[in-house]
């Protein structure tokens, strides 16, 4: 493992957790004593963790060392946690121990998802039926305000956009890039890792990335730097303002996104049709199949479930998009490429309305639904096979 | 770029030597524009941030190409810039206390957890690990809004706290606490899927040699799952390190806990055009990404399939 599991701070807690307890219920002096040292350890421990929480948080703190200490601190708590639950429930009565022992496990993940994920559902419904601070009932307007809202329509309705043609031409540009590159023999790899890197960029440093595609400046502001437009003027044309044309702007942004998830079905994809027996193509290709039939007859319809998987996975992420919108310097408002989740940050946190930003919110939520009763089922039928 | 995406080299030896196809060309060309196409936008970036601002304002980077060896066009002023003028360096270093903790936060209890789920007995197992996964399409953004009135305000029903004013916003334990509830219920998914899948009969036999469940969750599960742990964990590195969202939500746009994805944000915002400025923000936040991708692509790719291909 290589990690440490011990606090950091504290010597007494330095015994190693996976070592074998002796044999129990020896001596009661023994275990008296144990119980008092796991006891000691934990409270040291939750001790130590305070103390270094204020520090990290007091603003005078040297940067390296903060940063240092907060890495030691995370990583180390994590494990000390886990170590000290067992350690406790060790002390219990031997009949109540291995009753409790499953939540030591799967304790810390229920209620961390209880904490982070359930109640907040529960919690944003409620605050969607209240007024801008959360104090009291207003019913169905901020509902209201999201269907007649000219800007949330228009967010709607590009998001819709936004969930329909990137994973289609996502998919579509991974799954004809996995085939052909299937073929290609030496240089697959290097060809597939191409495509794949802009996975690794953030949505913030792609949208810098394509803003220098993009770029427009006015005549006297300057020569134009941006991709495009340089093609443009090569080819004797005036300079476009990609990011303002209306309602074109919308598919310019989606192609940020096109590029960077495409990587993901491709390698997906990818993996699916090398899965393929290769007996059934050869014996296609040798009853004399061409090679597009080879494809629409059987690498398609073989990776189909692939396919349903990568698109879904894709809808998911579109109805989310958030960063791709948020980082653009240009107003989405006035250039008309507001997305919903751009709109429930903005009416959140910039414009200060709880009640709005959380009905958007319940919005999203419930367009996920289906998918969610969708992947459980799937889930189920898996376990019936397993 | 030295580990292989994924060919299977059975496979590929099954492919008779003589056997090239049709279109060969075709294939090689289609192959070429596609790869082409996708890496302009990345080289418009690498080499823009290593110009200097007045060529930068003034010609296009592809202009470059027609004379890559001049000099006195390149510079790593902009990086010595963005790094200590415009706090990159400090926001690098956030950057790796928020993403290495969020990393392995949520893998630690998933894996707990997804262990439990998969060897252990007790009541509501099904329907607790159902509920876990299905918590999976939760929208991030349906979290948002009452975890930071919990940082900053706690719980109270009538009257009474139920839920302590942690204090937490704007703070490294927040965002990690935030990133491990939004990152548990595919963690859990994916590892129960590889740890469910080891043979039952080398976790008898530990258990007859008296090892208890948190023994051979260490000692056995924990080093047979290193695969599944590894491409899980890039993939939550990656992640939280690209994230915008929470971080901005969680420790906010200015101030000294700022990542290097909101700082970037932030440099878009003030300055508009500073492309040379802008340009070396950027890379120096694709960096780290690049360097984990490209040295542990295989592990990445493993993850990612993982959870997608089984249909």
């Amino acid at each position: 493992m290589g990690m440490s599991d011990r606090d950091p701070h504290d010597p007494s807690a330095a015994a190693p957790p996976g070592e074998p307890d002796g044999p129990r219920g020896q001596a009661s002096v023994g275990s008296l004593r144990r119980a008092l040292l796991v006891v000691a350890a934990t409270a040291a421990g939750v001790l130590a963790f305070l103390l270094v929480f204020d520090y990290l948080r007091s603003p005078t703190s040297n940067r390296l060392s903060v940063v240092l200490v907060a890495i030691l601190v995370g990583v180390g708590g994590i494990f000390f946690l886990f170590w000290a639950m067992n350690r406790i429930v060790d002390l219990l009565p031997a009949w109540l121990r291995e009753h409790m022992r499953p939540y030591v496990f799967v304790g810390p993940a229920l209620v961390i998802l209880g904490v982070f994920l359930v109640y907040p559902v529960f919690n944003t419904i409620l605050l969607s039926f209240k007024d801008g601070i959360s104090r009291d009932f207003v019913g169905l307007d901020n509902y209201r305000f999201v269907f007649t809202d000219e800007d949330m329509l228009r967010a709607l309705r590009n998001t819709a956009g936004w969930l329909i043609f990137v994973p289609l031409v996502a998919v579509a540009i991974g799954l004809v890039f996995a085939t052909l590159a299937d073929r290609l023999g030496r240089g697959e790899a290097a060809a597939k890792s191409m495509i794949f890197l802009p996975m690794a960029i953030s949505f913030a440093g792609a949208s810098v990335t394509w803003q220098l595609i993009y770029s427009y400046r006015p005549q006297g502001f300057g020569s134009n730097i941006g991709l495009l437009n340089g093609i443009m003027i090569g080819l004797g044309q005036n300079p476009v303002k990609w990011l303002e044309l209306q309602p074109w702007n919308n598919l310019f942004l989606m192609v940020i996104m096109i590029w960077m998830q495409t990587g993901f079905a491709m390698v997906v994809l990818s993996a699916a049709i090398k899965a393929i027996p290769d007996e059934i193509i050869e014996a296609a290709r040798i009853d004399g199949a061409s090679e597009m039939q080879v494809f629409r007859k059987i690498i398609v319809p073989s990776i189909l479930p692939t396919i349903v998987v990568v698109s879904t996975y894709m809808v998911i992420n579109a109805m989310k998009v958030f960063d791709i919108v948020f980082v653009q310097p240009a107003n989405a408002e006035v250039n008309g490429t507001v997305v919903v989740a751009e709109r429930m940050i903005r009416w959140f946190f910039l414009l200060d309305h709880n009640g709005r930003g959380a009905a958007i919110a319940v919005i999203l939520f419930v367009a996920v639904v289906p998918v969610m009763i969708w992947n459980v089922r799937r889930f189920r039928e898996q376990e019936a096979i397993r | 770029m030295s580990v292989p995406v994924t060919p299977l080299p059975a496979q590929v030896e099954t492919r008779a030597p003589g056997e090239v196809r049709r279109g060969s060309w075709f294939v090689r060309v289609t192959i070429l524009v596609i790869v082409l196409l996708w890496l302009v936008p990345t080289l418009g970036v690498l080499i823009t941030s290593f110009r200097p601002e007045g060529l930068v304002e003034s010609s296009g980077w592809w202009t470059v190409l027609a004379h890559p060896f001049r000099t006195a066009e390149w510079t790593i002023e902009n990086y010595r810039l963005a790094i200590t003028g415009q706090g990159f360096g400090n926001a690098f270093m956030n950057s790796l206390a928020v993403a290495i903790p969020s990393t392995v936060i949520p893998i630690t209890i998933a894996a707990f957890a997804a262990y439990g789920f998969a060897w252990m007995e007790f009541k509501g197992r099904y329907v607790l690990f159902i509920l876990v996964v299905g918590l999976m399409v939760v929208p991030l953004q349906m979290a948002l809004i009452p975890i930071l009135r919990l940082f900053t305000q706690g719980v109270v029903v009538f009257g009474y706290r139920i839920f302590p004013d942690l204090d937490l916003n704007q703070s490294f334990l927040g965002i990690w606490l935030a990133h491990t509830g939004f990152g548990i219920p595919l963690a859990t998914y994916l590892l129960f899927n590889y740890i469910a899948s080891l043979p039952s009969s080398i976790i008898e036999s530990a258990k007859i040699d008296g090892a208890d469940h948190f023994t051979i969750f260490w000692r056995l599960i924990v080093p047979l799952s290193v695969p599944a742990l590894a491409a899980f964990a890039i993939f939550q590195f990656m992640w939280v390190w690209n994230d915008l969202l929470v971080a901005y939500v969680f420790l906010g746009g200015a101030g000294q806990n700022r990542v290097l994805t909101v700082a970037l944000r932030e440099l878009v915002g003030a300055r508009g055009e500073n492309w040379h400025l802008l340009t070396a923000a950027a890379f120096i936040s694709m960096a780290l990404p690049l360097a984990v991708f490209f040295s542990l692509q295989k592990y990445f790719v493993r993850g990612l399939t993982a959870g997608a291909v089984k249909g």
